[in-house]
């Protein structure tokens, strides 16, 4: 394990480069498979709409995955990662359309920890609304 | 209606082990659009000194709940699937899932309280390597909407 980003370079407040990623129902379904979560709120918009829905959403998860990949393209490393939990605070209401809907996630280092650690504080958004909240990761550099 | 509370605390014992295969990592990476070598290229998760590719860090969402998930269904909890939703998620690593593992898990209903007009259960699930080898461990919290309204 070797994280291309080094502890004694980094300082408490540095932001990391934000990132937008890209979500459609073709994400959902590949998602849905690869994961093995095929609740219909994912992918069945009739379904979604009568348990309440406005429309699909995505899978929690895959919005996880986002703001982890976001994580491990700064640090290069994904075992650098050492600890990681979000909770979930808004959908990512997903349309069928060709552009479907935007993640936006961004970060801040929040605290330097002993053994060259460091606590990761993300921000996800889709639109407006944050879809993400208590999102952070702590993270070994090297 | 209300979860039972009976439940918290219950402990399901370990799952059948779930082998970690290249083409799993592959496919999974491919779903969440990430591109980093290490879950696709053996040799460049050797040169990072892993000894094969390495799974993105939620994978372990993929079968953490294969020990427990039978208390979700259980008729007994009162929990309606149709209003469930992820609250919370956490992974605590001791290493990355790598291809060739065989993970057992273990899961114990910790938490179900009434948040609003909603119910919510954790379930901690502890990964291992069917050597005994501790990976990670991972916190799996769901609201039942309207469930305690």
């Amino acid at each position: 394990m070797t994280a291309a980003v080094r502890y004694d370079e980094v300082e408490v407040g540095q932001e990391l480069p934000a990132a937008e990623y890209n979500v459609r129902r073709v994400n959902l379904v590949m998602y849905a498979g690869a994961s093995g979560d095929f609740n219909q709120i994912h992918w069945n918009e009739r379904f979604a709409k009568m348990v309440g829905l406005p429309d699909v959403i995505a899978h929690g998860m895959f919005t996880m995955a986002q703001a982890g990949r976001f994580v491990t393209d700064w640090v290069g490393d994904p075992g650098a990662v050492v600890d990681f939990g979000v909770r979930f605070s808004s959908m990512v209401v997903v349309p069928d359309d060709d552009r479907g809907a935007t993640i936006s996630v961004s970060g801040v280092v929040e605290e330097k920890l002993e053994d060259k650690r460091v606590v990761v504080g993300l921000t996800a958004k889709a639109g407006d609304a944050k879809v993400l909240s208590k999102a952070r990761a702590v993270v070994q550099l090297s | 209606m209300a979860l039972n509370r009976d439940f918290v605390g219950r402990t399901y014992p370990p799952s059948a082990p779930y082998e970690v295969s290249r083409v799993k990592i592959k496919e999974f990476a491919a779903a969440i659009g990430d591109h980093n070598p290490l879950y696709r290229d053996r040799e460049a998760a050797q040169a990072a000194g892993y000894p094969d590719v390495i799974a993105p860090p939620t994978f372990p969402i993929v079968f953490s709940l294969q020990s427990g998930g039978e208390a979700l269904v259980d008729p007994d909890l009162g929990l309606n699937l149709a209003m469930v939703v992820h609250g919370e998620q956490r992974f605590e690593y001791v290493r990355p899932v790598h291809a060739g593992d065989e993970l057992v898990m273990t899961s114990t209903i910790t938490d179900i309280r009434t948040a609003g007009r909603n119910e919510v259960l954790t379930v901690r699930s502890d990964v291992r390597t069917v050597q005994g080898e501790p990976v990670c461990v991972t916190y799996n919290t769901i609201v039942e909407r309207g469930g305690a309204a």
